[in-house]
């Protein structure tokens, strides 16, 4: 594999017949002077599991984060289940979505997992869980309370439904939300670091959950800094370097037979 | 009659010191008392008027400081200048000048604003000029306080209601209003407990709350301590009776909120 963005897309051929669920194009993104994304492409098909690696600052969350526009692109092309977001320039000049109610809509389908939990605290964890489906997909209540107490027990909390999350450890936290992540029935989930803000003894049993999502064939793109966890769930492992796809491939060759020479560094010094 | 009363009833004994018997025997429960001759009843009344006024402007307050946050979080340029205006003003100028100020100038300006537009002039019923008067300046606390709890919440709450395409309005309504409620309670609370006592400054204008109706009935009674130390009480009830549902709001608005216990 080499560097450079539009030359990857082609590179990937599908490997089955399944849909492409996330495709994104030449993204740039730049916060004033700084360009963070300089020209980046990826694409996920339906049942991907598209680990992003790279080093702190090279721009692996800013990518995910642009997915759902949580950051609006500077520039290039966005797709999500073959709908393309669209992006308009506003009064100051900066990129944000043309249409809310289509960012709205696309957000709904894909269930992000933050570094730092994010649940809403004046919730129990089941109004957590209920929250979304409920008030944004229109889902009776009493389905969603259905629904929430199987992915409760799911995710091994069944029994915490009725605390607030400040109650709970972060590893609990992780879970329920991610919990709260699977009640939207995503078309793609989102994991933004997921244990990176956790304490090691924690790390354990939110992997244990992020994988056997993998296991049964959840889209997912995840950005993480555990290797041996990305080598054992991706189905296809993304290097980031400085903003740029330094390198791409299948998990076994990109951790087994790394060519680029950042990359290989990379792993040294994380391993 | 030239010389003054108190005066005269030393000096000569003539009938007026009936009169000041009477009222030195006459009780502190007779001059309370619910009915007439008793002003129990009227203090009540201006207790009830005052209260009414406290939860309208209270409320009006926090819609404008809700509104006001809002504006001045999000805003754009010429709303944030206007916004800044009003609660640099309101919270500059000392509250009887501006309850004159917009209690007169405000009636007056509608009134002429109704003259112009080819309307009778109208009589501004008391309690809804109290009130809107003190909801101004209510609000323009209220806003402050409101701001500063927005910007407590933490970010990541509103950034997962954002990552699950709830709209501005669903956003506001289950996310950012209740997650900033535990950073509000304690100015708001401030704010309510001076809302029921900046009811007195209407007084001024003439308006029958507890203050004007406390004034009234020791003027006429001469019983001065009595009356004011009896809507001294009064105030202190409300205070107290607000500490209870304010402890109450607290605790069910920090239900989420994890406090480590030493």
């Amino acid at each position: 594999m080499t560097k450079g963005a539009a030359t990857s897309l082609t590179q990937r051929q599908p490997a089955n017949g399944a849909a492409e669920a996330i495709h994104i194009e030449n993204l740039h993104k730049r916060f004033g002077n700084l360009e963070v994304l300089k020209g980046v492409s990826l694409s996920a098909r339906d049942g991907d599991v598209v680990a992003i690696i790279g080093g702190s600052g090279s721009g692996k969350s800013t990518l995910l984060r642009c997915i759902n526009c949580l950051e609006n692109p500077t520039s290039g092309i966005i797709r999500v289940n073959g709908e393309e977001i669209k992006l308009k320039a506003d009064s100051h000049g900066h990129t944000v979505p043309a249409d809310r109610r289509q960012i709205e809509r696309i957000r709904s389908r894909l269930g992000m997992v933050f570094q730092s939990f994010n649940l809403w605290s004046h919730m129990t964890l089941l109004e957590n869980v209920i929250e979304v489906p409920i008030h944004v997909l229109g889902v009776r209540r009493d389905e969603a309370i259905a629904t929430a107490e199987r992915l409760l027990a799911r995710v091994g909390l069944a029994e915490k439904r009725d605390v607030y999350p400040s109650f709970m450890s972060g590893g609990q936290q992780q879970r329920g939300a991610i919990a709260r992540a699977l009640a939207i029935d995503p078309r793609v989930m989102l994991f933004d670091e997921p244990t990176s803000a956790l304490d090691p003894e924690l790390v354990g049993e939110v992997l244990r959950v992020i994988g056997d999502l993998a296991q049964e064939g959840r889209t997912m793109i995840l950005v993480t800094h555990e290797m041996k966890f990305a080598r054992n769930v991706a189905t296809h492992v993304v290097y980031l370097y400085n903003g740029l796809v330094e390198e791409e491939g299948p998990p076994e060759q990109l951790f087994g037979n790394p060519q680029s020479e950042r990359l290989k560094q990379f792993l040294r010094n994380t391993h | 009659m030239q010389i003054p009363k108190r005066d005269a009833a030393v000096h000569n004994g003539d009938g007026s010191i009936e009169a000041l018997i009477y009222l030195a025997q006459t009780s502190v429960v007779d001059l309370l008392a619910l009915s007439p001759p008793g002003w129990g009843g009227n203090l009540l009344r201006g207790l009830m008027n005052s209260v009414l006024i406290a939860v309208g402007s209270f409320s009006i307050g926090i819609v404008i400081g809700i509104g006001g946050a809002f504006g001045k979080l999000y805003g754009g340029p010429v709303t944030k200048d206007l916004l800044g205006l009003y609660t640099t003003l309101v919270r500059a100028i000392p509250e009887l000048v501006l309850i004159l100020l917009l209690y007169f100038a405000g009636t007056d300006l509608i009134n002429r604003l109704l003259e112009v537009l080819g309307y009778q002039r109208i009589d501004i019923n008391g309690l809804v000029a109290g009130i809107c008067v003190l909801g101004i300046v209510q609000g323009a606390y209220s806003t402050e306080v409101i701001r500063g709890a927005i910007l407590s919440i933490p970010q990541g709450q509103i950034e997962a209601a954002r990552a699950y395409g709830m709209s501005p309005g669903l956003m506001l309504r289950r996310v950012t209003l209740p997650a900033m409620l535990p950073f509000a309670i304690p100015g708001l609370a401030n704010l309510w407990l001076i809302a029921t006592k900046d009811t007195a400054l209407l007084a001024i204008v003439g308006f029958n709350e507890l203050t004007q109706e406390t004034r009234t009935a020791a003027s006429t009674t001469k019983a001065y301590f009595t009356f004011f130390l009896a809507a001294g009480a009064l105030y202190l009830l409300l205070t107290l009776f607000s500490n209870v549902i304010i402890a109450r709001v607290e605790r069910w608005a920090r239900r989420g909120v994890y406090m480590e216990t030493h």
